[in-house]
């Protein structure tokens, strides 16, 4: 087992991934847009928008101002990792980074909460259908349609 | 401000929901961040060091794999700490390995179990009809933590 001293890097800060998924708006005129306003953040352009390292505080002012570029289409996560960390870097690692995955798959769905937050905006869905969480035995066989098919083997 | 635990704890859309109504998310990041920007002894790629398992034991038994418990260790406190929860049930790309998918099952099982703790059960959206009602319901749950919070 390894023994070496970790120093950790970047202390004190947080990273936050900006996607962007805009008709009108490419995740580069997003990061000119950040750069403008950076204030010494680390910022690093991805295929899908933007990841920013720095002091709370001023990441979250950016991030309030690039939401005004496109609120509906602008979704923000919080990361653990510094951008090109060699832990988690792909061009460290090889294939996908880890992660990628599941921000692929809600990439997905980004058109229907575009779509929810624009009605939220304009306040026309007085009356939603709530979504109710998914039945454990949804889709499965009921247990009195098991029984009676039990008993008519019996019978 | 709330403190929202949010399940799949890797999750983008809920991150941002949480986020873009003035609440702070708990999720995995949370937890990683605080270890890998922690100085100790290194111990790639997460900084997850032998006492996590430990830690971990105060969520699962002793006999439960140390993948569960080392997640545990990661997910337990986010769970206390948390004012309230929104879990996506029917999250299928948080599905991994055994020590996944069971830390997933015990997650859900704790969230669901502390008691008073505010807990919106929803699904992912799969129209767009689906995805109003999934950010008025989010967008309503949030607002009332904040009168429970002032209250």
């Amino acid at each position: 087992m390894s023994r070496t001293e970790y120093i950790p890097t970047y202390v004190g800060t947080v990273t936050k991934y900006v996607f962007i998924d805009s008709p009108d708006f490419t995740p580069q005129t997003l990061v000119i847009r950040a750069y403008e306003i950076s204030e010494g953040l680390l910022i690093k352009e991805t295929c899908f928008g933007l990841q920013v390292t720095g002091e709370p505080e001023k990441v979250k002012n950016l991030i309030k101002e690039l939401r005004t570029v496109d609120p509906t289409h602008i979704f923000v996560k919080d990361r653990g990792f510094p951008p090109g960390d060699t832990r988690r870097c792909r061009a460290n690692l090889g294939g996908a980074r880890p992660g990628y995955y599941g921000h692929e798959f809600e990439s997905g769905l980004f058109r229907y909460i575009s779509h929810g937050l624009k009605e939220l905006e304009k306040n026309t869905a007085p009356t939603v259908t709530r979504l109710g969480k998914k039945k454990l035995d949804e889709g499965k066989l009921p247990l009195n349609k098991l029984v009676e098919i039990i008993n008519n083997e019996e019978a | 401000m709330a403190k929202v635990f949010i399940f799949p704890a890797t999750s983008l859309i809920l991150s941002d929901m949480v986020e873009r109504w003035g609440h702070e998310a708990l999720g995995a990041a949370t937890g990683i961040r605080e270890r890998i920007q922690t100085p100790s002894l290194d111990s790639p790629p997460l900084q997850m060091t032998p006492e996590d398992p430990k830690k971990g034991l105060k969520y699962a038994a002793v006999e439960v794999p140390c993948g569960v418990r080392g997640r545990m260790a990661i997910y337990g406190p986010l769970i206390e700490e948390a004012d309230a929860a929104i879990i996506i049930n029917d999250a299928d790309l948080s599905f991994g390995c055994m020590g996944c998918a069971r830390t997933n099952e015990l997650v859900m099982f704790m969230v669901r179990q502390q008691k008073g703790l505010p807990l919106l059960d929803i699904k992912y959206p799969e129209t767009e009809d689906e995805g109003v009602a999934f950010v008025t319901q989010i967008k309503e749950f949030l607002a009332g933590l904040e009168g429970e919070i002032n209250e």
